[in-house]
């Protein structure tokens, strides 16, 4: 879209720029100014300039730590989105959008944590899963589903599956199912059809959905907290208990601000690799907003 | 390229509990350039989608080349498909759209350029390989979805009518085309209508189809001048129809008693004996309209009194609707063939005289008693 110059315009603006500067701007100031600080006795800083946080980020449990959240948040949106392809193609063909589409969101009315939670009473030595079995005569002693990777990577595509099924819907509704006909017409097999044709075609919804889960997977803080377990650590439970346990602030900022920068240069590699008008500029200022909340916001 | 048999038999395919198609049966022959003409919602598409792999009939069989291809799903059918809406890939340039199935068959770059390059040219787009779909225009586009249905070769090539996104003029202009390509690749064209002036001007021959049903098969004259059906007669060009019963039958000249009309002579194929219940039907163009009563020199003219109710004049024809003297309006039509012709001297209101010999009308629906 090109925005026509009209002359309320900046007037009409500015409620978005208020809220813009002080609930994201102002915060990643701080955080950044933070980052750049000695740290307070009990938390808190001190206001003098020194690099000390950026040095402590060499550290090699940080360094182990930051790595597997990469792995983890590029495995659980990998899965995300092969679960979320199928599932959008079924609701843009179906007969009964208005339901599924309902389904999809239905979750969104229980709290975050809570669903989380009943993840536990699943996967729990005493939950669902081990009961059943050993009910069953299957298991004598319980297998360890929670805290570890595999847990996480569960329930964080558990979590964000929506937010990649409702854009790969939306663009996939609006895509004409005819041409996959005209694929098969000209000798495509069936998979070869939506590789070659439908995904092209439905190329934004896939850079929305793969941007709306990787950025707040990577910053995700409540779900490897609750089932990840030592073992299931992320950076945003290091942050976490930069804050609150050590109390070291500025060290908690300089991590916040790797996550910021690796969220916003990989929607910013990402976007430079769409050449085609895929994502238009006001998706790209969304999500660049996204990912920045993700990082600093992270739950 | 060589065209293919393809043998329909008793297909039928329902939707829920409507019946789209109902125990169709058509045989087309090599080569043919074959139409499909019926109304929106006759199940001219399903057909075509069922003969394309798109869809499996319920019941039936058919056999491409004596072969049964139901089981065959779209990409494993020597037929290819240029649909209603072109369905070209909006994110391939045209050059790749029409090189998408070779592509498909990893034929190698150099034939496969030179394989685009002669399609394209097949229908006159050369120029525009490096555009995307967008930037053409209508008739365009058409063109480029013949060129990529054409570059695998099929044996049947299958049009969902093609040319109904297009304005009247591009229409005739892209007619003629599809028929110059059809001379040219020779395989077997099925083209799906609603519009009969279309069918009927480049048709080996044409099914009319109506409610699910094929009513009648034959060459585009046959379909025109003998319908076997009142809703043939009705849908093919324009027509004066009317319910009646045969009165008198002396060999092939029958005599009608229509209601609202009077008694009618009309020759038949077959001898159609007294107390038929018949339609009878006569084109407009068929009708001489006259302000004289014409000399009954021929006993065989039929010849009925009305007044001009509406002249519609259009160039090189005058359309009159003429009302009778019993309430019926007759559709005529009047060329204007030579320059002499000053257009309609024939005025509103005025009392005329409509004939036509009996060979110029035709029974419709003959219920021998
Ligand atoms: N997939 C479908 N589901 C339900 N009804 C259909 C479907 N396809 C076609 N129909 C119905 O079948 C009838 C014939 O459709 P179609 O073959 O498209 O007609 P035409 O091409 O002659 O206009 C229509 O009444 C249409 O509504
Ligand atoms: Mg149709």
């Amino acid at each position: 879209m090109t925005a026509r110059p009209t002359k309320g315009g900046a007037l009409y603006a500015l409620p978005n720029a208020l809220w813009l500067t002080f609930f994201f701007l102002a915060p990643l100031l701080i955080i950044v100014a933070y980052s750049f600080m000695k740290k307070g006795l009990y938390g808190g800083v001190e206001n003098e300039f020194s690099l000390r946080a950026y040095a402590l980020l060499a550290n090699a449990g940080i360094v182990k730590v930051a790595f597997r959240t990469l792995l983890v948040a590029l495995a659980a949106t990998a899965l995300t989105i092969l679960i979320a392809l199928p599932v959008g193609y079924n609701m843009a063909r179906s007969k009964n959008q208005t339901l599924k589409l309902f389904l999809v969101i239905v979750p969104f009315w229980t709290n975050f944590l809570i669903r989380i939670y009943a993840w536990i009473a699943i996967l729990g030595n005493e939950g669902t899963i081990n009961g059943f079995l050993r009910s069953v005569g299957l298991i004598s002693d319980p297998i360890h589903l929670m805290y570890n990777q595999g847990a996480v990577i569960l329930v964080l595509v558990y979590m964000y599956l929506p937010y990649a099924v409702l854009p790969l819907f939306s663009t996939m509704d609006k895509f004409d199912f005819i041409l996959l006909d005209a694929a098969r017409d000209l000798g495509a097999g069936k998979l070869e059809s939506i590789v070659k044709v439908m995904l092209p075609n439905v190329r934004s919804g896939l850079v929305t959905a793969v941007l709306f889960t990787f950025i707040p997977i990577f910053g995700a803080y409540a779900v490897p907290l609750l089932v990840g377990g030592k073992d299931g650590y992320m950076l945003g439970n290091v942050i976490a208990d930069q804050v609150m346990k050590v109390r070291d602030w500025p060290f908690a900022s300089s991590i916040s601000m790797v996550v910021t920068f690796v969220s916003t240069i990989g929607v910013l590699l990402f976007l430079a690799r769409q050449k085609r008008p895929g994502v238009s500029k006001e998706q790209a200022a969304a999500l660049a907003a996204e990912a920045a909340v993700a990082a600093g916001g992270g739950r | 390229m060589n065209g293919s048999d393809v043998t329909i038999s008793r297909v039928g395919k329902s939707f829920g509990s409507f019946a789209a198609l109902d125990d169709v049966s058509l045989d087309i022959r090599k080569g043919e350039f074959f139409s499909l003409l019926g109304p929106s919602g006759c199940g001219k598409t399903t057909l075509l989608r069922i003969l394309g792999g798109f869809e499996v009939p319920d019941e039936g069989t058919v056999a491409i080349d004596g072969v049964d291809v139901v089981g065959l799903s779209a990409d494993k059918r020597r037929t290819n498909t240029v649909f209603q809406s072109y369905a070209l890939f909006p994110h391939l340039s045209i050059f790749e759209n029409v090189a998408f199935p070779l592509r498909l068959r990893k034929v190698p770059p150099k034939v496969l350029s030179s394989r685009v390059k002669d399609y394209l040219a097949l229908v006159q787009l050369e120029a525009h390989a490096d555009k995307m779909p967008a930037q053409l225009s209508g008739g365009q586009k058409q063109r480029v979805a013949i060129a990529r249905a054409l570059i695998n070769e099929p044996s049947v090539l299958l049009l969902d009518e093609p040319l109904s996104a297009l304005d009247a003029k591009l229409r005739q202009h892209m007619l003629v085309e599809l028929d110059s390509i059809h001379d040219k690749v020779g395989i077997t064209f099925i083209y799906v209508t609603h519009d009969q002036g279309e069918a009927l001007s480049v048709s080996d021959r044409i099914a009319v189809m109506n409610q699910g049903k094929v009513l009648q098969v034959g060459p585009p004259h046959e379909i025109y001048e003998d319908p076997a059906t009142d809703f043939v007669a009705r849908f093919i060009g324009e027509t004066n129809l009317f319910r009646g019963a045969v009165v008198r039958s002396e060999g092939l000249l029958a005599t009608v008693a229509i209601p609202e009309v009077g008694e009618v002579l009309v020759t038949t194929d077959d001898p159609v004996p007294a107390g038929s219940s018949v339609s009878f039907a006569v084109r407009p163009e068929k009708i001489r309209i006259a302000a004289q009563k014409p000399a009954a020199a021929r006993k065989d003219l039929n010849v009925v009194k009305g007044a001009v109710d509406e002249p519609i004049y259009s160039g090189f024809q005058t359309k009159f609707y003429v009302r009778t003297e019993k309430g019926v309006t007759f559709k005529v039509f009047k060329q204007h063939a030579d320059y002499s012709d000053k257009g309609p001297e024939i005025k509103w209101r005025q009392e005329v005289f409509l004939s036509w010999s009996a060979e110029d009308g035709t029974l419709v629906e003959v219920a021998r008693p």
